[in-house]
């Protein structure tokens, strides 16, 4: 089991490999997308704006070989934070821009009139689902796993949608295409519920 | 909905964990990483680790150190000290780093911070104030570890801070910090009031129900500590306890071990 993690110049790649070494993965960073052919799970992880991830993934050619080993070989793809927003048709942040399109939908900045509600959205909430299927094994409805962001990614399709979070209303938390799951809160920083997020990962 | 965090606050000089009362009379307390190692088996919501002889001494965060200490830290993991470019960020968060903090330097660059929310994103700069009260009651920002004056107000600079770009604001009193009355609530206030983001209360606490005036009077966002951990029997975990039993939402309630 090589869990394979695409570094593309945006940040905290050692608090993702710490994690899933800790699972029991043999982890590769890597820059190079021919790397993709030895992994059996691939990460996306990611701090940044939207317009700089999809600048750099394109510079080094990922979005093809991406798409190619997620959407045709199957191989468990875990986008987190902004590797999940990426995962989308297009972006705001920064001016429009496309991404992966793997899980069609849209990037978009949370907006308020509220005093109360403080964007960005930074801490523990709660992530609700109604099926306990993957990525949820083990796991409870209503858990409290770590956020840190300003956009979020609204699905086209409800099918899309793995598990909501309430702020500024409520939004989409987790989006799942069959074996792409994409999490907007970082299951690396996410204490016990996150390690087990990454387990059930691995698992498949 | 979304939980109040409790954040530990570790000081880090010398290679060794201090803590001081109003930015001065370190003590040495330990070292960093059984702390940190500690803090994870106790389930906090984040911690932050500032390097206060980085700016003083003029050199850039030592990012091997950090490196060492953030592969310990499964929960979310914010640091400051020395940075002045974005450079500095990004090798910060690349050594595993979630959140920079940035203080000193904003004062004389103010477009760090816009330059580190447009490259990595707003979410990840965290803007510090220190603030000391003045003898006719105002408050003026310090920067340089608390040693030197600004000409900036602190509400006023908060507000600034956003509007360039910062994802959240830690504010400290520095009268306040190692003396466990209390938060400066008045200064608290004036922040949450003038800006929209976060706001970290730092800088006084000395029991849990502090965190709760900090939150419910002052409207923080987040509470930080140091000293109460320290130096009394005081734990995170009765912390949240105390303050979910006044109303306040929070992660993992019960407590471990």
């Amino acid at each position: 089991m090589t869990a394979l993690i695409i570094d593309y110049g945006m940040g905290n790649l050692g608090s993702v490999r710490r994690s899933l070494e800790e699972c029991g993965a043999d982890v590769v960073i890597s820059r190079n997308p021919s790397d993709l052919d030895q992994a059996s799970h691939v990460v996306l992880p990611g701090v940044g704006a939207f317009q700089d991830g999809m600048k750099r993934l394109t510079e080094s050619g990922w979005p093809e070989a991406i798409r190619k080993t997620a959407l045709d070989e199957g191989v468990p793809f875990l986008g987190i934070c902004l590797g999940m927003q990426l995962l989308a048709t297009t972006g705001s942040e920064g001016g429009t821009t496309s991404g992966l399109n793997l899980i069609p939908g849209h990037v978009i900045r949370f907006e308020t009139d509220d005093p109360e509600i403080r964007i960005p959205h930074v801490g523990w909430n709660e992530v609700h689902f109604s099926e306990q299927t993957y990525p949820f094994e083990e796991i409870p409805s209503g858990g409290d796993f770590y956020f840190v962001h300003s956009f979020h990614f609204q699905p086209d399709n409800a099918e899309s949608i793995a598990a909501t979070t309430p702020y500024c209303g409520e939004f989409v938390s987790v989006v799942r295409n069959n074996l792409i799951v994409g999490t907007q809160f970082h299951p690396e920083k996410s204490s016990r519920y996150g390690r087990q997020l990454l387990n059930n990962f691995l698992a498949l | 909905m979304l939980k109040t965090r409790l954040i530990p606050t570790l000081l880090w000089k010398n290679f060794g964990l201090v803590k001081g009362v109003s930015f001065d009379s370190w003590r040495r307390i330990g070292t960093v990483l059984p702390a940190i190692k500690v803090y994870n088996t106790r389930d906090v919501d984040e911690l932050v680790l500032l390097d206060i002889a980085a700016t003083d001494e003029g050199r850039e965060p030592d990012y091997e150190s950090i490196e060492e200490l953030a592969a310990e830290c499964f929960v979310p993991f914010t640091i400051g000290g020395g940075i002045t470019e974005t450079a500095h960020i990004r090798n910060l968060l690349k050594a595993g780093a979630d959140k920079v903090v940035i203080n000193s330097a904003a004062y004389e660059n103010p477009q760090l911070i816009q330059q580190g929310a447009n490259q990595f994103g707003a979410q990840c700069i965290v803007a510090s104030i220190d603030a000391k009260r003045t003898p006719d009651g105002s408050y003026r920002c310090f920067s340089h570890c608390g040693s030197k004056k600004t000409n900036q107000h602190p509400a006023n600079w908060a507000q600034t801070l956003e509007q360039l770009g910062a994802g959240e604001i830690l504010i400290t009193s520095v009268d306040e910090d190692g003396v466990m009355n209390g938060y400066d609530l008045p200064l608290i206030k004036a922040i949450s009031q003038r800006v929209s983001i976060p706001v970290i209360a730092s800088g006084g606490a000395g029991h849990y129900s502090h965190f709760v005036e900090a939150i419910q009077q002052a409207g923080a966002s987040a509470v930080a500590a140091a000293s109460m951990f320290h130096f009394t029997e005081q734990t995170p975990a009765e912390g949240k306890q105390h303050m979910a039993e006044k109303g306040i939402a929070v992660r993992n309630i019960r407590i471990i071990g």
